[in-house]
């Protein structure tokens, strides 16, 4: 499972990554948020991953490290405003520049212009 | 310690989030009523800091347990001197700030103070906690207001310039996110008295992750701070956004050199052990190099709004030189230098909005236009800052170059930092004559007249005051520079010897 988790957050941040260097808002915006998953689940896998015991200590039992879940928690939240607002920022950006790249230059054929 | 007192270094987080609130409650009230709510909270600001920095000034470490949990299981805001004097700086900026801006640029948009005071919110925040979650929740904050504020008012070029600092703040905060995960993975704690305790004993088979979370956490911090190469977003986000909010955001840069400064003093600092001095192969040449990049960009400008942005650049590649020379010395001269440069951009971004209405249709751009109504005055004031920001005598920016470069004295880097200093010193001060002298001397005759479609405006004594209050502050700091500079001196030691911090937090005396 560790393999695989390596690989999801792996491949998440990647994709990421990718997209947030696009020239267009959107992918930007999608990449962010790819990001942001990513990291999520990298800060709940810092918790070390572990199957069916509760986030709380009880008498002699096994129990997984709740920390990691409120800082997920938090996390996501916040990334959750933040993309919440740049979309409504790149649409503002659109209305204002009369494209949509990142740049608030529209590029076609013959060049910027 | 007992009764009230004990609560006050809750004090400086929770009176703007209060004012915040009430602010949004009045929103709908006049705007008398919500300036004044406002500048009350903020200018309540300034005795608090006062206090703060009486009491840490005799080394005392106040430590405030939120909810009475001991640390490392509760989260702590930690008042020492370092935390006491950003706070005092802040306070001072952001109450001549909010002073210009209720002048008129409060009403070009909604809910203007309520983000202003959760900007403080988050910077005081910021600047207390000894939690390096609770940083990171803190920068959000700080983040997410000054998005607000950034854009307030609108306009083309500010979205632009907004949209660009988001995304990549955005990018900074995913960084940061993985860097405190490592950490809490490898270490198991998030207190950053006990990550300094538990990462002095890193097993060597951890201490590549470490090493790569630590300078994860200085991109970061170098990305808030504008350091090269992550400097590139602040010249168009400061040149663009309106002055008060822009002389706010001098404070802003500050707060990435201050983690830098608390992180890696403490975390990463003499009590790590096997991760010590982590920074020292990069901050200093790093720090240079801004200072170099930032000097040009200010030669180069085409408006006055951002060669003071570049000016911002600057300042802190000198702020972080200081830093990264790591000695007592050194140290004292960045946290002399701190309050100087923030207060001098500010009030040269404050300066630059009346000098632009005063020129009309040629705004602040280096141009030759008309001669500009009450020059004289203007004109004075700008002279003045120029010699604060490019170091010259008898201002603060001089001692605070002085006390750098007689720190740098003993350092392997002498002939670096002596030689880019000087240099940049002397190209700051030409450019900074140049501006002058286009913006003031080289006026278009009267016949060369256009009927002009913005009507120059004459600056008032009210427009003027903020700046004239922020360059007295330039003045105090020379009057009195023995004892801030002693008060630097002794948060300097008291940063080198982090176990002080650990065991006020933890309560323990190793």
């Amino acid at each position: 499972m560790e393999a695989l988790i390596a690989l999801i957050i792996g491949v998440l941040t990647a994709c990421g990554v990718f997209l947030a260097l696009r020239g267009q808002t959107f992918p930007v915006v999608l990449g962010l948020t790819f990001m942001s998953y990513a990291v999520n689940l990298f800060l709940f896998a810092m918790g070390r991953l572990a199957i069916g015991v509760p986030p709380v200590i009880a008498d002699g039992a096994r129990y997984t490290d709740p920390l990691p879940q409120a800082l997920v928690l938090t996390a996501i939240v916040i990334s959750f405003g933040m993309t919440a607002f740049v979309i409504v920022l790149a649409l503002k950006a659109r209305a204002e520049l009369g494209n949509d790249h990142v740049d608030g230059t529209h590029y076609d054929e013959d060049g910027p212009r | 310690m007992n009764g009230l007192t004990m609560h006050w270094p809750i004090l400086p987080v929770l009176l703007p989030l209060l004012a915040g609130i009430v602010l949004l409650m009045l929103r709908n009230r006049s705007l008398t009523l919500q300036r004044g709510v406002s500048v009350a909270a903020t200018l309540a600001l300034i005795p608090l800091a006062i206090a703060l920095m009486q009491t840490a000034g005799d080394g005392t470490q106040l430590v405030y347990k939120l909810g009475n949990w001991d640390a490392p299981f509760g989260i702590v805001l930690v008042v020492d001197r370092l935390a006491a004097w950003m706070l005092m700086a802040t306070a001072l900026v952001a109450l001549f700030a909010l002073l210009h801006a209720s002048q008129g640029i409060d009403t070009e948009g909604r809910y203007f103070h309520v983000l202003y005071q959760l900007q403080l919110f988050g910077l005081n925040g910021a600047f207390l906690t000894g939690d390096l979650f609770n940083l990171f929740v803190f920068f959000e904050i700080l983040l997410l207001a000054s998005y607000g504020l950034l854009l307030h008012g609108g306009g083309r070029l500010r979205v632009k310039a907004g949209l660009h600092f988001v995304v990549i703040n955005l990018a900074g905060s995913t960084l940061f996110l993985f860097a405190v995960g490592t950490l809490y993975g490898v270490t198991g704690t998030l207190n950053m008295a006990d990550l300094t305790v538990k990462l002095a004993r890193t097993p060597p088979g951890n201490l590549a992750l470490v090493e790569t979370a630590g300078l994860l956490l200085f991109a970061v911090f170098a990305l808030k701070a504008a350091l090269l190469p992550f400097h590139l977003w602040l010249p168009a986000a400061y040149a663009h956004t309106s002055a008060s909010v822009a002389a706010l955001f001098a404070i802003m840069t500050k707060v990435g050199a201050y983690s830098i400064l608390r992180v890696y003093s403490l975390m990463f600092g003499d009590a790590a052990g096997p991760v010590a001095q982590l920074l020292d192969a990069w901050l200093a040449p790093l720090a240079l190099a801004t200072l170099t990049l930032g000097m040009l960009g200010v030669v180069a400008s085409t408006s006055l709004r951002q060669q003071t942005a570049y000016l911002v650049v600057a300042s802190i590649g000198s702020l972080l030189l200081a830093f990264g020379l790591g000695t007592r010395d050194a140290i004292a001269a960045g946290l002399y230098y701190l309050p100087h440069s923030t207060f001098a951009a500010a009030a040269l971004f404050l300066l630059a909005d009346s000098i632009s209405r005063a020129r009309g249709e040629f705004a602040d751009r280096f141009e030759p236009g008309f001669a500009m109504p009450g020059a004289r005055v203007l004109g004075g004031l700008f002279f003045v800052l120029a010699v604060a920001l490019a170091g010259l005598p008898p201002l603060s920016g001089f001692l605070g170059k002085f006390m750098l470069l007689k720190a740098a004295l003993d350092s392997p880097l002498l002939p670096w930092v002596w030689g880019v200093v000087l240099v940049t010193g002397l190209v700051g001060m030409i450019a900074l004559a140049r501006s002058g002298s286009l913006l003031f001397y080289r006026t278009l005759g009267a016949n060369d007249a256009t009927p002009a479609p913005t009507a120059p405006t004459a600056p008032t004594w009210a427009a003027l005051a903020p700046v004239a209050g922020l360059l007295l502050l330039l003045i105090g700091m020379v009057i009195w520079a023995g004892p801030l500079s002693g008060y630097a001196s002794a948060t300097a030691a008291q940063l080198l010897q982090p176990h002080l911090y650990i065991g006020a937090v933890l309560g323990t005396t190793p």
